[in-house]
């Protein structure tokens, strides 16, 4: 009955789906010139300027989409599960912004690791991988209403927690060990560090996609 | 959790053939609002008469179950139905004042039950008027006919006129539909201060009204109470679809 | 713009004027009507013929007697036809449950509106005077005239109760007042216009009756008490005019009653429009 409402939901939904996949590609954009210098076919120059875009897109489209978000509340006072939806996509979209800027910053560091052994990264990249599909699993659980999927994420933020612990151990040893390199090792924590907090924006995402469906959330009794 | 003030069981209502109410069981708990929502024809209304029996007037109609309120069965033969309706009083869709002075109207209901004394009649009055937020607006013309009140006044007239005769229970039928936004801003407002002191049962087609102001909510569907709950809860997370359905505005 | 053919144009002067011609049929015979009757009454209207007595032995003519039996008989009537009347329209509108019954005296009502007045008359006599044993008298007379008029009064108070708005009857119960109550307190006072009306026309017809007291009222002359004329032959003033036009053969007299009977129908008809008009707006409204 409500078909312009219903249409309006619908936009939303994919301006939701279209910030998850600029926060992807921007993750994506970022850990190619961070930690795989030598096998992408751009020029990491290239990359680091690509995820800056990507970030001023993803800030746009965060405004974008809060308006839309703000228009609704306004016009269609929406009751229970609409009101959920709108409320949650208003939360996701800050945790999708915080999302490009963590892209933004470790791309802004690739060139500072770049002369890091490749040894030391492989847990690194292990935490690029485990934090990149937590983000898509996340929007994946948006788009398909999946609240499965969505636990499924939260409770994978455990084990990026715990690569996280591993990789300050290790750091901690190195920088112990070799105290000239310190500063690369410390650069190569603070990359760490930004995985495990886009680890923690997903599960973010997924805990207000479980909000949108059930109205209650996590933190909530 | 408070108790209810009415209390009905397996109610049911026949116009002629055509029922209208099926099985319905509820509670009104004491000084809330309660609110009873669903689209048009779905029995809100006629469920509200049953209340303080005013669809006695309606030839041809037929009820099976209890309402109980004080105790007692009010469909019981033996009630004197004056008595109930001094205590459960209504309050229509469109103000009816009566076409006598302002003090008359507000008296009516007390001269109705016995009260004679001048001097007690106009302390009712006073009181009342003072309880329905109208007092200042009149208090210089108690002597002019009621009908000289723009539409919001005289519905908040009626307010007076019913709680003059000391009610437990309030029922309003649409009070406000036919109020602009203001005047129905000062009825809501007025509702929720009348909480305190008795219960108030409406009826609202206005969903945003009913989110405003009530405690509890109970929707209707085609003679049946489908759901009933705290206002939240039932506007946030309704247990049943049909009722989801309806308060998205997704039929009805 | 299409101009009106020219058959057209004469087609609707022609009707146009057809009706100004019956329109002022209408009115010259209310002219030619009244203007006979004032032409050949107003001359023979004095005071002593307005306040005299009729007497053989003086030989004079005098109307007093009839104009008090008009009074009482109408006193007789209204009296009793008023709360019967209004009783039997409150019952029918506010209480009667049965509407097949309810729907059958209305009909009873509206059919004894169109039986002729004389009729009521023999059967007046036969009930009243004979059955009953009452003598010849406004009583009687006003019995009769009761049975003549109880339907007008009836009908017009039903009509004015059916105005009062359904809200109103709602509001009085809804505060806990009966049935009778409210009836009593909002819905009669509030019917008071259409009821006042209906009083002013069955005045009107009790005025203008004549073939119904012939034989119930009499044709006594005599100056009586209100009480005494009960019981006493009693001719009002219509039946005056009769006795002096037909049987006395003093037509200008005859005239001049008329001329009364004219004016006093001229103020009944002013007064149930004015009454009628200042109650309704007395009552504003829903």
């Amino acid at each position: 009955m409500r078909s312009r409402f219903d249409e309006q939901l619908e936009e939303l939904d994919r301006e939701l789906i279209i910030m998850g996949a600029m926060c992807e590609e921007a993750i994506a954009c970022s850990v190619q010139a961070a930690l795989t210098p030598g096998e992408s076919p751009v020029p990491e120059g290239e990359q680091v300027r690509r995820v800056g875009e990507l970030e001023s897109a993803i800030d746009r489209k965060e405004r974008d989409i809060e308006s839309l978000c703000m228009r609704l509340l306004l016009r269609q006072q929406p009751v229970a599960r609409d009101l959920h939806s709108i409320s949650a996509a208003l939360k996701m979209i800050s945790d999708m912004e915080r999302i490009g800027d963590q892209a933004a910053d470790i791309a802004e560091l690739s060139g500072f690791i770049r002369s890091a052994d490749p040894a030391h990264m492989e847990h690194l990249r292990r935490m690029a991988r485990e934090t990149i599909k937590m983000v898509t699993d996340s929007v994946d659980s948006f788009v398909h209403r999946d609240v499965e999927a969505a636990r499924d994420v939260e409770k994978y933020d455990d084990v990026v927690d715990g690569l996280f612990t591993q990789v300050k151990t290790e750091l901690t040893a190195l920088v112990a060990a070799d105290g000239e390199n310190a500063e690369v090792y410390l650069d190569l924590l603070m990359v760490a560090k930004y995985f495990e907090r886009i680890g923690d924006h997903a599960t973010n995402i997924a805990e207000w996609v479980e909000y949108s469906v059930t109205g209650k959330h996590e933190n909530t009794p | 959790m408070t108790e209810n003030i009415i209390e009905t069981k397996a109610l049911n209502l026949w116009y002629g053939d055509h029922q209208a109410l099926k099985d319905v069981s509820i509670g009104m708990p004491t000084n809330r609002i309660t609110a009873l929502i669903g689209p048009s024809g779905c029995g809100k209304s006629t469920f509200l008469r049953t209340l303080n029996r005013m669809n006695d007037l309606v030839p041809g109609v037929r009820i099976e179950g209890e309402v109980n309120y004080a105790g007692q069965n009010i469909y019981d033969p033996g009630l004197d139905v004056t008595w109930l309706r001094k205590r459960i009083g209504m309050v229509f869709q469109k103000a009816n004042p009566f076409p006598m002075s302002i003090y008359d109207n507000v008296a009516y209901g007390p001269r109705t039950h016995g009260i004679k004394s001048r001097a007690k009649l106009t302390e009712i009055v006073e009181k009342s008027l003072r309880d329905a937020a109208i007092w200042d607006e009149v208090k210089d013309r108690l002597n002019k006919s009621a009908l000289g009140l723009s539409g919001g006044q005289q519905q908040r007239l009626c307010i007076a006129r019913a709680l003059a005769v000391e009610l437990d229970v309030l029922l309003m039928d649409e009070s406000t539909s036919a109020l602009d936004p203001i005047s129905t801003a000062k009825i809501e407002e007025l509702a929720m201060e009348l909480k305190n002191s008795y219960t108030v049962v409406m009826v609202t087609h206005n969903m945003q009204q009913a989110a405003r102001i009530s405690d509890f909510c109970a929707f209707f569907l085609l003679g049946e109470l489908v759901e009933f709950g705290d206002t939240e809860t039932l506007f946030s997370t309704p247990s049943e679809k049909r009722t989801e359905d309806y308060i998205t505005g997704r039929f009805g | 713009m299409e101009k009106l053919s020219g058959k057209r144009r004469a087609w609707n002067r022609t009707m146009k004027g057809l009706m100004y011609f019956c329109a002022g049929i209408t009115c010259i015979l209310l002219v030619f009507l009244m203007g006979a009757i004032l032409y050949r009454g107003v001359p023979h209207l004095s005071w002593a013929l307005v306040s005299g007595v009729t007497s053989y032995i003086k030989n004079t003519i005098g109307i007093l007697p009839n104009i008090l039996n008009t009074v009482y008989i109408i006193i007789v009537a209204m009296v009793i036809v008023l709360p019967l009347g209004v009783g039997a329209a409150v019952y029918l509108t506010e209480y009667a449950a049965d509407r097949r019954l309810a729907g059958m005296i209305e009909f009873a009502a509206d059919t004894l509106t169109g039986i002729p007045s004389i009729i009521f008359g023999l059967v007046g006599m036969l009930i009243f005077c004979q059955l009953m044993g009452l003598k010849e008298g406004v009583l009687a007379g006003g019995l009769t005239l009761v049975m003549m008029v109880l339907p007008t009064v009836m009908r017009t108070t039903q009509e004015s109760l059916r105005t009062v708005p359904q809200a109103y009857r709602e509001g009085a119960l809804a505060l806990g007042a009966g049935k009778w109550r409210t009836v009593r307190t909002v819905v009669l006072p509030n019917a008071i216009d259409g009821i006042v009306t209906g009083c002013i026309l069955a005045i009107g017809r009790i005025v203008g009756e004549s073939a119904a007291l012939l034989f119930t009222a009499g044709f006594g002359v005599e100056l009586n008490s209100f009480a005494s004329s009960l019981h006493a032959s009693s001719a009002t003033l219509t039946v005056a005019l009769y006795i002096y036009a037909a049987e006395r053969g003093a037509t200008d007299e005859a005239f001049a009653i008329a001329v009364i009977l004219m004016a006093i129908a001229l103020l009944i008809n002013l007064t149930a429009n004015s009454a009628g008009k200042r109650l309704k707006r007395g009552r504003g409204g829903l």
